[in-house]
């Protein structure tokens, strides 16, 4: 495998185990847990890079951090509890307090060594195709395909078989809990979820951008529909172009890799915001537009029927109070319909226009 | 001692504690207006959202001001914080998505922009990433005095239009229908807030600004129910996180003073949560733990009372009408001795005066309930017939 498609492939990796998960965080509102998750795992991972002696983290110290995802977790949901601060506050008192911790210990311990704060911010995607994995003497390939593989396979494992559950407690957690569905397991399930994959993408694409690749592309695919396994297979299509376009963008310009596949799933969120079918801006302001135009000519129908003879324009506008321009509009659609017809005497209904307006609705 | 006068004396250590300072005024006047108006996270997310600013303003004039990055990472992040509440206003995406989406892609796009101008062969762009994590200890006088003019304003508008950011912060639907343009003070009020973003980016770093918003304000919340009082508290909280993250951060090489700062703050909310007289979670726990107490104890008496009036008062007895063991009840009988209210004579024990008297007053209060409601409803009831 060319290192291209290496780091490619990883990143894929890592937008698809975190679109997965992210899908049901947008959906439940922790979409900022996420955040405060991702960078809380930084001291976890401090710590565990320090048991293994500042060369290599190893599987279990990895695990160890993840708690610290968890932990995260448990004291922002206890400080929410206590009702003396609200949750937001909650969430950003507890994770750049933890993530001062991880700075700290980094500056302090690790200066230069394999783990710096450039790491931290946007992690060594670049470097994925270099750090193979060897287990009994054979070379096994690359740990990142190994690690993110694992993770992304587990991800989907976890979707597919707690599909229904999840789905209930996200939109019901009332009903999901008098069924016996243990909702709160599953949110642990869930944020332990979220923390392995943290940790785990921590080396390809560091700490914070892990966030654009959890949040970003199920958003944007929240915009796209109204179904949730139509907004999950979109959230990891849209994970997935950004990886690639992100990448190709990345070489072009030579910046951060990781940087560029969040900016890319921006662009593609705005993209979404402006001309999404279900809700996007520009639609719905062209669909506002048309009903718009419809309801006027209408109401000129409903004025015509009421005269034996044309009415003219200059009538017309001071009745309703238009714009020239906007009674050209409604009158251009009204006549494409065939509706009404334009008179040297001013407008006059067609006998199609006089049926729909005699109509009762 | 020696440490915290060399402020006056080293040159560095005062700009640094200085603009940690002033980091901590503003931002502790503006968090408290943040937090009660649940846009506490909204800093975090103009603070990221700065970085991409301050690149392109490094870019687009190829100089290194300070003004000059400032006022760029200020504009983006004052865009930033428009298109989500226009986001926000056309979608029905769920706020913490919308804030997620904003913070990372305009941070990824940072970091993109950052690495490009790194990689590029542009020998003066060394420091730009000082404003990731902040970098206190380049604070030069002119800095501090950038800050200070940015503060200054920020706190002086604050201090104009008190009024109206107490209302909207508290009755929005009433400040509206006073004629308050609502949501104009509240675009002030987010803008107020970039300045603080700024004010915090070289000291703090764009990360972990979201801190200098909060903690002090959250700490300040726990001693007090009055805005004023609130945000001259969250101010001093905040002055005093900066100047000792900027003492310890100076003890020693290769400490940090954003992270310090930061976390000073949290511990200073930390205390307040625990230890804020009334509203502190120890004295909750104290409560609850008295009242458990109480309440156990006042169940035993009244099944000693019970067993004394009808039976014979024993460890065995005891521990038969409650199912527990006879060594327990002869514990709890001596924890009711120890507040006088039973006294041992030989093998069995006795209610003394004092529990009596205590088992008859527990059994009144226990009865005053329908008592009282008896007579009331009957009259209630002939009143209406």
């Amino acid at each position: 495998m060319s290192a291209d498609v290496i780091i490619i492939l990883t990143a894929i990796l890592v937008s698809t185990a975190s679109a997965l998960l992210g899908s049901f965080l947008v959906l439940r509102r922790m979409a900022l847990m996420s955040d405060a998750i991702s960078h809380a795992v930084l001291p976890g991972i401090v710590l565990a890079f320090w048991v293994s002696g500042g060369e290599r983290a190893t599987a279990v110290a990895l695990l160890g951090a993840a708690a610290a995802g968890l932990l995260t977790v448990t004291l922002v949901e206890w400080l929410s509890r206590t009702n003396r601060i609200k949750n937001d506050a909650a969430i950003g008192l507890v994770f750049p307090a933890l993530f001062s911790l991880g700075v700290l210990a980094v500056s302090l311990y690790f200066r230069n060594v394999h783990l710096d704060l450039d790491a931290v911010l946007y992690g060594e995607i670049a470097y994925a195709p270099f750090n193979t994995l060897e287990a009994f003497g054979l070379n096994l390939g690359p740990e990142s395909l190994w690690i993110m593989g694992t993770l992304a396979l587990l991800n989907l494992l976890f979707v597919l078989l707690f599909y229904k559950e999840l789905k209930l407690s996200t939109f019901d957690a009332g009903l999901a809990a008098a069924l016996g569905f243990a909702p709160g397991a599953l949110h642990y399930a869930l944020m332990s979820l979220v923390s392995l994959t943290a940790v785990g993408a921590f080396q390809s694409v560091g700490a914070i951008l892990i966030v654009a690749f959890l949040i970003i592309p199920p958003a944007t695919a929240y915009l796209l529909t109204q179904r949730l396994p139509v907004m999950i297979g979109l959230a990891v299509l849209v994970g997935a172009v950004s990886s690639v376009a992100g990448y190709v963008l990345a070489i072009l310009l030579d910046a951060s890799i990781a940087g560029m596949m969040a900016t890319v799933a921006g662009l593609l969120f705005a993209l979404a915001w402006l001309f999404s079918p279900v809700d996007g801006v520009i639609p719905a302001r062209s669909r506002r537009a048309r009903q718009q135009r419809e309801f006027a000519a209408r109401l000129l129908l409903a004025h015509l029927a009421h005269h034996d003879r044309p009415v003219p324009v200059r009538e017309v506008l001071e009745e309703f109070g238009w714009s020239p321009a906007f009674l050209a509009q409604a009158q251009q659609w009204a006549q494409r319909e065939g509706l009404i017809a334009g008179d040297p005497h001013g407008l006059r209904l067609t006998a199609r226009g006089a049926v729909l307006a005699g109509e009762r609705p | 001692m020696e440490l915290f006068l060399a402020i006056f004396t080293d040159y560095t250590l005062r700009n640094v504690a200085l603009g940690a300072a002033l980091l901590g005024l503003v931002g502790g006047v503006l968090g408290s207006f943040a937090t009660l108006r649940r846009q506490s996270l909204l800093g975090d997310v103009l603070a990221h959202a700065s970085l991409p600013g301050i690149c392109l303003a490094f870019l687009l004039t190829g100089v290194k001001a300070p003004l000059v990055l400032l006022l760029g990472a200020g504009a983006v992040g004052w865009l930033a914080s428009l298109l989500m509440l226009a986001i926000l206003r056309t979608t029905r995406l769920p706020e913490d998505s919308a804030l997620g989406v904003i913070l990372s892609s305009f941070f990824g796009f940072g970091i993109g922009l950052l690495t490009f101008i790194q990689h590029s062969r542009n020998s003066n762009q060394a420091g730009l990433d000082k404003f990731i994590f902040g970098q206190a200890a380049t604070i030069v006088g002119e800095d501090v005095a950038t800050m200070a003019l940015l503060g200054g304003v920020a706190l002086l508008l604050v201090g104009l239009l008190y009024k109206e950011f107490k209302l909207i912060s508290f009755d929005p639907a009433y400040a509206a229908s006073l004629g308050l343009p609502v949501r104009g003070l509240g675009t002030l009020l987010t803008s107020l807030t970039v300045v603080a973003v700024m004010i915090g980016l070289q000291t703090v770093g764009v990360v972990l600004m979201a801190a200098m918003l909060i903690a002090p304000a959250a700490a300040a919340r726990q001693w007090t129910n009055r805005l004023s009082s609130m945000i001259w508290l969250s101010a001093g909280f905040g002055v005093l996180s900066g100047l000792l993250g900027a003492l310890i951060s100076a003890t020693r090489e290769n400490l940090p003073t954003g992270p310090l700062v930061v976390l000073t703050a949290s511990l200073i909310s930390l205390f307040s949560l625990l230890l804020a007289p009334e509203r502190g979670l120890v004295w909750d726990w104290q409560r609850t733990r008295a009242n458990r107490r109480r309440i156990r104890l006042e169940r035993l008496l009244l099944d000693a009372h019970v067993l004394h009036n009808h039976a014979e008062l024993t460890p065995l007895s005891l521990a038969q009408r409650r199912r527990s063991t006879p060594a327990r009840a002869k514990a709890e009988l001596e924890e009711l001795a120890a507040q006088g209210w039973v006294v041992q004579r030989n093998d069995h024990w006795e209610l003394s005066e004092r529990g009596h008297a205590e088992a008859h007053r527990l059994e009144q209060a226990m009865r005053v309930l329908p008592k009282t409601l008896g007579p009331l409803v009957g009259g209630g009831m002939g009143g209406a017939s």
